[in-house]
């Protein structure tokens, strides 16, 4: 089982990137959940999702406290307690910064990626969207799923032109990190059990 | 049901009544019950292709202890405060199963109705239901033994606004249900008398026509609470009208588009002298009361000039004959 | 057919499946998301239906008591203080005998405010009348919403579908969706046999003396007793249709002949169903998953409880000054059986919190630490607390 905890901030998708993610995972016929640690929040405030992808059913309910990866919406985020937390051995950190890869795996101590999200779909979409960006990042870093299978997924969410602009923001952001940079297998049923 | 009536025998007994009556007599209000009278005028004005929803109250409780009804037509008492509210749902029902044809009524006092059902009622008007709500208004929870509720006129005694050394009955004012109502922009809301019954009646006819919310406000004096001779009643109700505490109108969307003429106001004592309620208004000698009578005085004469109810005809005899029947009692 | 859904969208489409005449609701977190989907299915006319949108929680019983009333299928939703705001409405529909079905997204109840899941809103109206089913996941969430509808209509009692806030209303999972034909087989239109008609007036919510409220109050409990068998029924139907049961009475899952059991309701029930896949053999404990709480399945519970020594019983809710609501029930139950088992009450994942899977196995240490018959909330955190309130 590889769990996934997506931090952001109230008005970024946090909560659609997480169900993107397991609608992507539905798609390859995967096991899925996702669900928000939802708060009385508002734009703005700090807000977190969990992701679980499987080849089992989930039957587990619990918040997500050992990550193998953590996307972060907002690098500003990183500044917030606990945000690394329960990150396990030989995860990875992937990050909308414009700061570089380099630069922050060093400061933070942890494999970390960084895509500029928050330009890439500003440029791409007209608006600071960056859960597409980051989610298209992720499964070239980590091949946790093929990019047709998010394809899917944002097709039964979007329609028309906003479905063709995620696509086209897909496309940019795919490329932006290194394919293999992390690798996983999602068969190996308990990747909770190091941090448990 | 008696072996010797049948279904049959029944809806033939039903059909010879002269006039359908969707309120049988045989119940257990008081005598004199306004409300008893209001109740009878309107649903015989309904008819019987209708659904009845009744608050918690008098009504509800001396129509129907079980295992015994009053009721001849499918009538619903679930809550004090959500007669409007049931009845929401059974018009939906009703149209969503393709019987709109059928009418939907709801029941309350001024209880259910100016207070604890007020919130119901106003989301039933502005969500546009096609439901009549009458609200028989008898000034105070009497069905609770006479308590005041904000329909009590100001300085009515009741047990909750009782007069003495510090106090001179209720101290706040009658509230304004009907600008309230008509405030929702509904297509029609009327205040009746059970001393009008022809004017009640066709007020019914006229809401029970009107595809969408209506509001009825029926003046139901109530011989219990409000301490007056039972035989009383019509007199009663008939001088709070031609006093002008109690004003006969007609609104639509909010405009007043008709009134009922006073030509000769009478003053409020004529009224408040009739009843016990207002009985400490009538104390020699007591600077307060001649305060509170000038003040009721103030209040019937701002109402009517506010309505405009000076009429230049003769005042209007109501057909049916009430105005001129008076039976039984002190005064007969 | 199976599909990623949210399980209030999943909730919603279920009730979709059920056609029915009425919905009324009004907005609350965290059952906004069960009635926004309602809402858009009839705005895009895959939903024929009167969606009342009403002013309060108290009307939105009210509308759908109503309708029911009236002869309509209906439907609400709500969680936590909508649930207490219901609570006079939904007395009253139980005791007209009118069917139903409402959602509870279970919620605390403030004070404090809390927005987040525990059960303390449904078990607070647990003695109205209603039949109660929990739910612990989603694909048993549609299911249930579905039976509710049939067992509400044989029984003419109210059906209050309980799913937990937000960790199932809010989370994406596949969930298979059945197909209309089969639920139209499944529940057939439905005639109310009292309903509200001109051409057969009755009178409805009379004013009962002492003569006869005894005997309404014996003729409701006795029909909640009877519905035992037919909430049973109703999920062996379910399984022919689909092939899928969700629950029954309860469940018991784990090692038959454990001496430890754990009871509890809701979506925990589907966490410790996957922790004990990996608890160790030599420890057998057994999860009783209790979908009915009302009625009560004693006979099952007691046939459920044979050889358990030890039964720990975990609840999201408690009675203040008292301490467990349903340990303190499943105590009374097992009185009468020889050698019943020593019962360890706890309360855990108040208002929203976590629920681990290091949970268990704290539970089970407590309880073998602990004296039979106490009650603690396994997750407090003393430390917050000042000394005299610890």
């Amino acid at each position: 089982m590889l769990e996934i905890r997506i931090h952001g901030r109230g008005g970024q998708g946090n909560v659609v990137a997480a169900y993107l993610l397991a609608g992507a995972a539905f798609e390859v016929g995967r096991h899925c959940q996702a669900f928000p640690a939802f708060g009385a929040e508002r734009r703005g405030a700090p807000v977190t999702a969990f992701v679980r992808i499987a080849d089992c059913p989930i039957r587990r309910r619990n918040q997500v406290r050992t990550p193998a990866f953590l996307i972060i919406q907002d690098d500003s985020l990183l500044h917030v307690p606990g945000v690394l937390d329960g990150l396990l051995p030989g995860g990875g950190v992937l990050v909308n910064s414009t700061e570089s890869s380099e630069s922050l795996s060093a400061r933070l101590g942890v494999a970390t990626a960084s895509i500029p999200a928050t330009t890439l779909s500003t440029e791409v979409l007209g608006r600071p969207m960056p859960n597409v960006a980051l989610l298209a990042a992720f499964l070239t870093a980590t091949g946790a799923l093929p990019h047709d299978a998010l394809d899917k997924a944002l097709a039964h969410r979007f329609k028309g032109d906003v479905l063709e602009r995620n696509r086209a923001l897909m496309a940019r952001a795919e490329a932006s990190v290194p394919a293999g940079l992390w690798s996983i297998d999602i068969s190996e049923r308990e990747t909770h059990a190091a941090g448990a | 049901m008696p072996p010797e009536l049948d279904q049959t025998a029944l809806d033939d007994l039903r059909r010879r009544q002269p006039r359908f009556r969707g309120l049988e007599a045989g119940h257990r209000a008081c005598q004199g019950c306004g409300e008893a009278l209001a109740a009878r005028l309107v649903m015989e004005s309904i008819g019987p292709d209708v659904v009845v929803t009744n608050a918690t109250g008098c009504l509800e409780v001396f129509t129907t202890p079980w295992p015994q009804s009053a009721w001849r037509v499918p009538w619903m008492h679930s809550l004090f405060e959500n007669s409007a509210a049931i009845a929401s749902g059974v018009e939906a029902a009703l149209k969503h199963q393709g019987r709109d044809g059928t009418k939907v009524v709801a029941l309350g006092g001024d209880g259910g109705t100016f207070d604890i059902g007020f919130q119901a009622l106003s989301g039933m008007l502005e969500r546009t239901h096609d439901i009549l709500y009458v609200c028989f208004d008898n000034e105070a929870y009497m069905n609770t033994g006479i308590q005041r509720s904000s329909s009590t006129p100001h300085a009515a005694a009741t047990t909750t606004s009782p007069s003495g050394k510090a106090r001179m009955g209720k101290r706040h004012l009658k509230k304004d249900l009907l600008s309230i109502i008509a405030a929702h922009h509904i297509p029609y809301a009327a205040s009746a008398s059970v001393a009008y019954p022809a004017d009640l009646r066709r007020k019914v006819r006229h809401a029970i026509g009107i595809k969408g919310p209506t509001f009825l406000l029926v003046h139901s004096p109530c011989p219990l609470g409000w301490a007056h001779d039972a035989a009383r009643t019509v007199e009663i109700a008939r001088l709070a009208v031609q006093t002008g505490l109690f004003p006969l109108i007609e609104m639509e969307r909010s405009e007043v588009v008709g009134v009922m003429p006073i030509r000769d106001p009478r003053p409020v004592t004529d009224y408040l002298s009739l009843q016990g309620r207002f009985r400490h208004l009538f104390t020699e000698g007591d600077p307060r009361a001649l305060e509170e009578r000038e003040h009721l005085q103030a209040l019937a004469d701002h109402t009517i000039a506010k309505f405009g109810l000076r009429g230049a005809g003769p005042d209007p005899l109501d057909s049916d004959g009430a105005d001129t029947v008076r039976r039984g009692g002190n005064s007969a | 057919m199976r599909q990623a859904l949210e399980g209030s969208q999943a909730i919603a489409r279920a009730v979709a499946l059920c056609r029915p005449g009425v919905v009324a609701a009004y907005p609350i977190t965290p059952q906004t998301h069960i009635v926004e989907g309602i809402s858009k299915l009839v705005a895009d006319g895959v939903m024929d239906c009167e969606l009342v949108s009403v002013e309060s929680e108290f009307s939105a019983a009210s509308v759908a008591l109503g309708a029911a009333a009236a002869g309509s299928r209906a439907y609400t939703a709500s969680s936590s203080q909508g649930i207490m705001l219901m609570s006079e409405v939904l007395y009253n529909i139980a005791g007209l005998r009118v069917p139903m079905v409402l959602t509870c997204a279970n919620r605390a109840v403030g004070a404090p405010l809390s927005i987040w899941n525990d059960q303390q809103d449904s078990m607070a109206v647990r003695d109205a009348g209603w039949i109660q089913l929990y739910c612990a996941d989603n694909q048993e969430a549609v299911d249930t919403t579905i039976q509710a509808f049939r067992i509400a209509e044989a029984t003419e009692l109210p059906v209050m579908v309980c799913v937990d806030g937000f960790v199932l209303t809010h989370t994406m999972e596949p969930i298979d969706l059945p197909d209309q034909d089969v639920v139209d087989a499944f529940l057939p239109p439905y005639h109310f046999a009292r309903m509200l008609d001109p051409a057969r007036p009755i009178s409805l919510g009379t004013l009962v003396d002492p003569a006869w409220f005894t005997e309404a109050r014996h003729s409701h409990h006795h029909a909640l007793l009877k519905a035992l068998p037919v909430i049973e029924q109703v999920d062996r139907d379910w399984q022919a249709a689909t092939g899928r049961a969700a629950g029954g009475l309860l469940e018991v899952i784990g090692p038959a002949d454990a001496p430890t059991a754990i009871l509890c309701l809701g979506s925990v029930a589907s966490t410790f169903t996957e922790v004990l896949e990996d608890h160790p053999p030599d420890d057998p404990v057994k999860l009783i998953k209790l979908r009915a709480f009302r009625p009560f399945p004693a006979e099952a519970l007691r046939a459920a409880c044979i050889g358990v020594k030890t039964l720990i019983v975990l609840e999201r809710a408690l009675s203040p000054g008292l301490g467990g609501i349903v340990a303190v029930e499943v105590q009374a139950i097992l009185a009468t059986v020889p050698d019943a088992p020593a019962v360890h009450g706890f309360a855990a994942g108040l208002g929203g919190r976590d629920m681990p899977v290091e949970l268990l196995p704290d539970l089970l240490a407590a309880a073998r630490a602990g004296r039979p018959g106490e009650f603690t909330i396994a997750d407090v955190q003393l430390s917050k607390l000042p000394e005299e309130d610890r």
